[in-house]
């Protein structure tokens, strides 16, 4: 049953993935980007990471996504005026990311499969290592300075965002 | 029953390399900046599903709060990006990544 789900969210992530980059019209671009967000959500469930799979869905899907249609629809975008690379291009980058994928499959496929079973079952049995409660304690003792330090990013960002977004500088 | 006790890792593996490909693939292929965009995305999302399948096979949160702080600098980034592209378009009408080659000659 798990393994079944696992091949379905699979398939449907790497096949909306594919339609990302297929798909002429950027909102329907955005739209199956969507779709695959959900889908890794739902591996991370499938994980027992729930709190980071209702972090991404609040975060890719909620904020991240509103805002790719958000430009795309101020910058009017939502047609298929873009002018597309030459045939040569094309084939050179389907190439190069083909060979990419070759030689990553080959070094990775060998991988011998860690050895799970006896760390797994040494837990208390129920698996509550990404709930919050567990996250956040690990959040607030080992990685407070990261954490604090993040919030400085945000800042900046915010800050940089509306500098770049303003029309004419004085 | 989890993901953990039947699932080899492998599998988890092979789906991130593919995800993680079809992002280069977009970035190469594509010469609209917002799916190029969209595509380093595809390729974050495709690492952080990797730190979540080794945390969770490892009993270890470290992995969770660094994609945690994966998807905070990714937030970040896009806002920033989007200013910058929208910045782009309002000077040169387009946005097309083939536009921007003044600094080429």
């Amino acid at each position: 049953m798990t393994l079944y789900l696992f091949y379905f969210l699979s398939f449907l992530a790497i096949l909306c993935g594919l339609m990302v980059i297929l798909e002429k019209n950027p909102i329907h671009s955005v739209l199956y980007l969507v779709i695959t967000f959900f889908a890794i959500a739902g591996h991370y469930i499938l994980l027992n990471a729930q709190f980071l799979a209702a972090v991404h869905i609040i975060v890719y899907a909620g904020a991240i996504m509103v805002l790719f249609l958000f430009v795309l629809m101020l910058l009017n975008l939502n047609k298929e005026s873009e002018p597309h690379k030459s045939n040569m291009a094309k084939g050179a980058a389907v190439i190069a990311s083909g060979l990419l994928l070759v030689i990553l499959v080959g070094a990775l496929k060998e991988t011998a499969s860690l050895p799970v079973s006896s760390i797994a079952s040494e837990g208390t049995g129920i698996n509550s290592m990404g709930l919050v409660k567990n996250l956040g304690q690990v959040l607030f003792t080992q990685f407070l300075l990261p954490f604090e330090t993040a919030s400085l990013l945000f800042l900046s960002a915010m800050v940089g965002a509306v500098l770049l977004g303003k029309r004419d500088i004085k | 029953m989890s993901a953990i006790q039947t699932i080899p890792v492998n599998l988890y593996i092979l789906l991130s390399v593919a995800l993680f490909c079809i992002g280069v693939l977009g970035v190469l292929f594509r010469r609209n900046a917002i799916i190029i965009f969209m595509s380093v995305e595809l390729m974050l999302n495709a690492v952080n599903l990797l730190l979540v399948a080794f945390s969770s096979y490892w009993q270890d949160p470290a992995g969770q709060i660094f994609v945690f702080f994966v998807m905070v600098v990714a937030a970040a980034e896009v806002a920033v990006g989007l200013a910058i592209l929208v910045m782009i378009y309002r000077n040169t009408g387009s946005t097309d990544i083939d536009v921007l080659n003044k600094l080429k000659n």
